[in-house]
C-alpha cells in the first residue's frame, strides 16, 4: 500500500474527519480545499496516461475547488462575522464516531458494488464515505456556512467517484459538472449573505417562518 | 440545428436581457421575453411537422416522450410570458433584468433536458434549472422568501448530487457493455449487458435525485414553502414544467432498467414512493389555509400519479405520459389564476380572499373550473390520464392499489373543495372592490383551460401516435 | 529474561528523566530562547531527594502511598513493553489489558492522594484529570485492539516485537494512523501541549500540576521521576510502532531505543512550542478525534 493515491485517497478521509470534528469555520474551509487540492492530484494520478484533457481536468479541479470556492467562503465567514459552529444538532464528539461509522459503512457497502477492472479498491469506499460525511455535516449543523461546507464535501465525494469514469465522461462534461458546482455555491453564497443581513445571524434553526 | 437553436436561443436572450439594465429598457426586456418564447413555440411545432434528426454526434435528439415535454414546456412558456407582460405591469419591477433573465434561463435549461440523449447532459441541464430559478424565488427579497430559496436551494443542490452520482453508478454498469458511453439509445440496445448490482443503485440513486426535483415524498418538503413564496407565474412554470422535466429524468432510467429485464426490482420501489407520495398529500391538503401551498401538496399528489403509472406497467405508461401533460397545462393554469388572485387582494391565504366569483369574476370562475380540473373531474384532460392509470392498476393484478388510489384522491377533492369554494363563494372582504382583470393576465389561464378541456374530449391524431410511441418506450402499452 | 532485556529495562529506568529535559529544551530552542540544561530533571531529582516532606495534617496514609504506587505501577507496567525489540521480561497472552490496567491504577493512585489533601485546587484537577482519562482509556484500547488484528498476536512482545516488522509491509496506512494516535494519546497522558501546559502554574489552567501541588521533598522527586517515566513509557510505545526493532543486534538495539526515544521528546518539544493549550472542552474532542484515527485504521485492516 505505498501508491500515492492510496495516500492520497487516506489524507482525503482524515479531511472528512476534520471537517466533522472542528468547530471553527475557518478549519472546515481549509479542510475542504485541501480536498480539492488532492482531487485535483488524483485526477492527474489515476489518468492511464497524461494528456492535455487530463492537464486541464486537473486544473480547473484545483482552481475550483481549492482555491476559488474556499476563498469565497472565507469572505462569506468576515461578512458574517462568524468564526465557529456553536453546539450543533449532533455534537462534535458524536459526528466523529458517525462519521467512522460512515467509513465502515462505505467499507461494507463498496465491497458488495466491486468496480470492474478498476485496481484501485480504496476509491469507491473512501468516495462513498466522504458523501455520507458529507450527508452528516449538511443535515447535523446549524450555521448556514456549515452546510454548505457539508454540501462541498458531500459534491467531493461524489467527484471521486466520478474519477472512476474519465473514459466515459468527456471532458467537456466535467467542466460542466465543475461549473455547475461552483454557480450554485456562489449563489448558496449570495443567499447566506441576505440571511446574515436579515436575521442577522447564520442559525438556521431561525428560517422556521414557513411551516404547515 | 434547430434543437440546438431551441436551447441556444433563449440562453442568449437570457444573456441580452440581463445586459438592458435600467428601467427604461422594462418594455425593452418584456418583449424580448414574449418574442423569444413565440419563436421558441414555433421552432417546437416545427420538430412535429418535420422531424429533426440526432445532432452533436447523437447527444441530443427528439424522442417521442422528450418532445411531447418539450412542447408542454413550451406552451406553459408562452403563456407564462404572456402573463408577465401584465404582472410586470403591477409588481414593483424590482431587478427586472434578473427576473426576465432568469426566465429565458430556465427556458434554456429546460429545452435541454427535453432534448438531451446523454444523460449526463440532461443531469447538467436540470442542474441549471437549479440555479436559473433560485433568483426567480427571491424576488421579494424578504424573510420569507428567503427561507424558502435557502430550503429549496439546499435540498435541491442534495437531490441533484445523488442524481450525480447515480449517473456515474449508471456509467460503471455500462463499463462492460458496447456502446457509447449513457447515451440512451445504446444504453437500450445493450441494456441486457449492463450490470445488475450498479444498474440497481444507479436507478435508486437517480429515483431518488431526481424525485427531490419532482417532489415527490418524502423529498417534497421544499415544495410547499418554495410554491407559496415565489412569484405565482415562476410556481406554475416550476409545477408545470420543471416537474415534467424531472419526471423525464425518472422515466429515462425507467426505460433503461425496464430493457434490461429489472421491472420486477423497479416496480414495487415506483409504487412505493407514488403511494406515499399521495397518502402525503392527502393528509396535508386536508386544514390547509394558503391556495399556493394547497397547489403545491396537490403537485406532489400528481407527481405521486405519475410514478405509480410507471410503476404499475401496461396501459399505465401510457395515462402516466398523458398525465404529464394534462397535470402541467393545469398546473400552469391554476397558479396563474392563483397570481391573479394574489395581485388583486395582495395575499393568497383563505383569510383574506373571499367572494371572488364576485370581486374578480374571470379568474373565481377559472378558479372553480381549475378545481374541478385538478382533481379529475370529465370533461377536463385529468379524468381521462388518471381513468387510465386506474384502469392499469385493475389490470396489472392491484386492485388494492386502485382502492387506496381512489380514497386519496377523493379526500384530495375534499380537501382542495374546502378552500378554493370558500374563497370563490360567499360574501366579498369588506376591502375588496371589482378589479379590472387586464387581458394579459387572463390571456394564459383561458388557453390552457382550454387546452385541458380539449384534451379530455379529443386528442389530435399526431399526439396520439407520440404517445403511443412513449408509451411503449417506457415499457408499457397503449390503450 | 534475556540479558538484553534488561538491559534496555535499565536503559529505560535511567534515561527516563532526560526526556523532559530534551523535550524542554526543543521548546526553548525553538522559541529562541537557551532554556534549562537537558539534565535539569536529574539535579532536580538530587535536590529534592535531600530535602525533608511535610506532610499536612489533613492527610492520611492515602496521601503518603500515592507516589510509590504510581512509581511502582509504572515500574511494572515497563516490564511488558520489549524494550529491546524481541522479547519483553514478562509476557502472557493479553497482557496489554495489564499494560492499561497498571498505568491506570497508577493514575488512580495518585488522583485518590490528590484527593486526600481535601483542598479544592487538587480535587478539580483531579476530576479533570480523570475526565480525560474516560476519553483516552477507550482510545489507548483501540490502538492496541488495532495492532492485535495488525499482527494477530495477544501479547505485548508480539505485537511490538518481531511481527510488527511484518505487518508494516501488509498495512502501513493502519500503522501510520495508529502510531498518530498513540502520539496524541502520549500528548494528553503526560499532559503535554495542547491537552495541558507543563510550564503553566496558573492554579486554575493546570491539571498534573495542581494534583501534585501539596507534595514537597523525596514524595515530590519520586512524582517527578515518574512522570518521566511515563512519558518514557508512551515514548517507547510510540517509538516500537514506527521503528520495529527486531532485526537489530542486541546492543543497535538499545541504541535504537535511545535514538528513538530522544526523537520522540524532540517531536514533543517542536509540537509545543507549535501549538497553543486547547480549551479545557476541546480535549475530549481531541481524543475523540485519536479514537477516530484509530477506528480509520482498525476498519483498513478488516476491509
Amino acid at each position: 500500500m505505498h501508491t500515492a493515491p492510496q495516500v492520497a485517497l487516506l489524507f482525503i478521509v482524515l479531511m472528512n474527519f476534520a471537517v466533522l470534528g472542528t468547530s471553527r469555520l475557518s478549519t472546515c474551509i481549509r479542510a475542504v480545499a485541501v480536498q480539492g487540492l488532492l482531487l485535483g492530484v488524483l485526477a492527474l494520478l489515476l489518468a492511464p496516461r497524461f494528456s492535455l484533457h487530463t492537464g486541464v481536468l486537473a486544473l480547473g479541479t484545483i482552481v475550483v475547488k481549492a482555491v476559488t470556492l474556499p476563498w469565497f467562503l472565507a469572505w462569506a465567514i468576515r461578512e458574517a462575522a462568524v468564526r465557529r459552529e456553536v453546539e450543533p444538532l449532533v455534537g462534535f464528539n458524536a459526528s466523529l464516531l458517525l462519521g467512522v461509522l460512515a467509513v465502515a459503512l462505505a467499507f461494507a457497502i463498496a465491497a458488495r458494488l466491486p468496480l470492474p477492472g478498476m485496481q484501485q479498491e480504496l476509491l469507491v469506499p473512501v468516495s462513498l464515505a466522504t458523501v455520507i460525511t458529507g450527508f452528516i455535516v449538511l443535515t447535523a449543523r446549524r450555521k448556514a456556512l456549515t452546510q454548505v461546507v457539508g454540501y462541498l464535501v458531500l459534491e467531493n465525494g461524489i467527484y471521486l467517484f466520478g474519477l472512476t469514469q474519465t473514459e466515459s465522461m468527456p471532458f467537456l462534461l466535467e467542466l460542466g459538472v465543475l461549473l455547475d458546482l461552483f454557480v450554485v455555491v456562489f449563489i448558496m453564497g449570495i443567499v447566506v449573505f441576505h440571511i446574515n443581513r436579515e436575521f442577522d445571524s447564520l442559525d438556521s434553526a431561525r428560517l422556521d417562518e414557513l411551516t404547515d | 440545428m434547430r434543437l440546438l437553436a431551441i436551447c441556444l436561443l433563449p440562453a442568449l436572450g437570457a444573456v441580452f436581457a440581463f445586459a438592458l439594465s435600467g428601467r427604461r429598457f422594462g418594455a425593452a426586456r418584456v418583449s424580448t421575453l414574449v418574442g423569444i418564447a413565440a419563436v421558441h413555440l414555433v421552432l417546437v411545432a416545427t420538430l412535429w411537422l418535420h422531424p429533426a434528426p440526432a445532432a452533436f454526434g447523437g447527444w441530443m435528439g427528439q424522442d417521442a416522450l422528450g418532445l411531447i415535454v418539450l412542447s408542454l414546456t413550451s406552451v406553459l412558456f408562452f403563456a407564462t410570458a404572456l402573463y408577465a407582460v401584465g404582472y410586470l405591469r403591477r409588481e414593483r419591477p424590482r431587478g427586472g433584468r434578473v427576473f426576465v433573465g432568469g426566465l429565458l434561463g430556465f427556458l434554456a435549461a429546460t429545452s435541454l433536458v427535453a432534448l438531451s440523449q446523454h444523460l449526463a447532459l440532461l443531469w447538467v441541464g436540470l442542474e441549471a434549472t437549479t440555479f436559473t430559478v433560485a433568483p426567480l424565488i427571491f424576488h421579494r427579497h424578504d424573510r420569507r422568501s428567503l427561507e424558502a430559496v435557502w430550503k429549496y436551494l439546499l435540498i435541491s443542490s442534495v437531490g441533484i448530487a445523488l442524481a450525480l452520482l447515480g449517473i456515474f453508478f449508471l456509467a460503471t454498469a455500462q463499463s462492460g457493455a458496447a456502446g457509447r458511453p449513457l447515451l440512451l439509445p445504446d444504453l437500450l440496445a445493450h441494456a441486457r449487458d449492463l450490470h445488475p448490482a450498479w444498474l440497481r443503485a444507479a436507478f435508486l440513486f437517480l429515483l431518488a435525485g431526481f424525485g427531490t426535483k419532482m417532489g415527490l415524498a418524502p423529498l417534497h418538503t421544499w415544495k410547499p414553502d418554495t410554491y407559496g413564496e415565489a412569484p405565482s407565474l415562476v410556481s406554475g412554470l416550476m409545477a408545470g414544467a420543471l416537474t415534467s422535466c424531472a419526471f423525464l429524468g425518472v422515466a429515462r432510467i425507467t426505460q433503461v432498467t425496464m430493457a434490461a429485464g429489472m421491472a420486477p426490482f423497479v416496480q414495487p420501489v415506483l409504487l412505493g414512493f407514488g403511494l406515499l407520495s399521495l397518502a402525503v398529500a392527502a393528509i396535508f391538503i386536508i386544514g390547509q389555509s394558503d391556495v399556493k401551498r394547497l397547489l403545491a401538496y396537490s403537485s406532489v399528489e400528481h407527481m405521486g400519479l405519475l410514478v405509480l403509472g410507471l410503476g404499475l406497467g401496461g396501459i399505465g405508461a401510457y395515462g402516466t405520459v398523458l398525465h404529464v401533460l394534462n397535470n402541467g397545462l393545469a398546473k400552469a393554469w391554476l397558479f396563474l389564476v392563483a397570481g391573479n388572485v394574489v395581485l388583486a387582494t395582495g395575499s393568497s391565504a383563505a383569510a383574506a380572499n373571499r367572494g371572488l366569483m364576485r370581486t374578480l369574476p374571470v379568474s373565481g370562475a377559472l378558479l372553480v373550473l381549475g378545481l374541478f380540473a385538478i382533481t379529475g373531474s370529465p370533461p377536463f384532460g385529468l379524468f381521462q390520464s388518471e381513468f387510465t392509470i386506474l384502469r392499469a392498476a385493475v389490470g396489472a393484478g392491484h386492485p388494492w392499489i386502485a382502492a387506496a388510489m381512489l380514497v386519496f384522491l377523493a379526500v384530495i377533492f375534499v380537501g382542495m373543495a374546502l378552500l378554493i369554494l370558500e374563497m370563490a363563494l360567499g360574501d366579498p372582504t369588506p376591502r375588496a372592490t371589482r378589479a379590472r382583470e387586464s387581458w394579459w393576465l387572463l390571456a394564459g389561464p383561458v388557453a390552457l383551460a382550454t387546452a385541458v378541456l380539449m384534451l379530455g374530449v379529443y386528442i389530435p391524431a399526431p399526439l396520439q401516435h407520440a404517445l403511443a410511441s412513449a408509451a411503449t418506450a417506457l415499457g408499457g402499452l397503449a390503450p | 529474561m534475556s540479558r538484553n532485556a534488561l538491559i534496555s529495562l535499565i536503559v529505560l529506568l535511567v534515561a527516563a528523566p532526560l526526556l523532559p529535559g530534551i523535550a524542554l529544551k526543543t521548546k526553548s530552542v525553538l522559541t529562541g530562547r537557551r532554556g534549562a540544561p537537558v539534565l535539569q530533571v536529574y539535579y532536580d531529582l538530587w535536590k529534592l531527594g535531600w530535602k525533608r516532606s511535610v506532610y499536612s495534617a489533613t492527610t492520611t496514609w492515602i496521601f503518603r502511598a500515592g507516589p510509590a504506587v504510581m512509581l511502582v505501577s509504572l515500574v511494572a507496567a515497563a516490564l511488558f513493553l520489549p524494550l529491546d525489540g524481541r522479547a519483553a521480561p514478562a509476557a502472557f497472552a493479553g497482557d496489554l489489558v495489564a499494560f492499561a490496567a497498571l498505568l491506570a491504577l497508577g493514575r488512580f493512585a495518585l488522583v485518590l492522594a490528590g484527593l486526600d489533601t481535601g483542598s479544592s485546587f487538587e480535587g478539580m484537577g483531579a476530576s479533570r484529570e480523570v475526565t480525560f482519562a474516560t476519553f483516552a482509556e477507550p482510545a489507548l484500547f483501540l490502538c492496541l485492539i488495532a495492532l492485535v488484528l495488525a499482527t494477530g498476536e495477544l501479547s505485548l512482545s508480539g505485537m511490538l516485537g518481531a511481527p510488527l516488522a511484518a505487518a508494516w509491509t501488509r498495512a502501513p496506512a493502519s500503522l501510520s494512523l495508529v502510531g498518530i494516535s498513540l502520539f496524541v494519546l502520549l500528548l494528553v497522558e503526560n499532559s503535554r501541549v495542547p491537552a495541558d501546559d507543563p510550564a503553566t502554574h496558573l492554579e486554575l489552567t493546570m491539571i498534573h500540576e495542581v494534583i501534585v501541588l501539596d507534595h514537597g521533598g523525596p514524595d515530590l522527586a519520586v512524582i517527578l521521576y515518574s512522570s518521566a517515566l511515563k512519558l518514557a513509557l508512551f515514548a517507547a510505545l510510540v517509538a516500537s510502532v514506527f521503528v520495529p526493532r527486531a532485526r537489530l543486534g542486541a546492543a543497535a538495539s538499545v541504541v535504537a531505543l535511545l535514538a528513538a526515544l530522544i526523537l520522540v521528546s524532540a517531536a514533543v518539544g517542536v509540537v509545543e512550542s507549535a501549538m497553543a493549550r486547547l480549551r479545557l472542552t476541546r480535549v475530549p474532542q481531541l481524543l475523540a478525534g485519536a479514537g477516530a484515527l484509530a477506528c480509520f485504521g482498525i476498519v483498513l485492516l478488516l476491509a
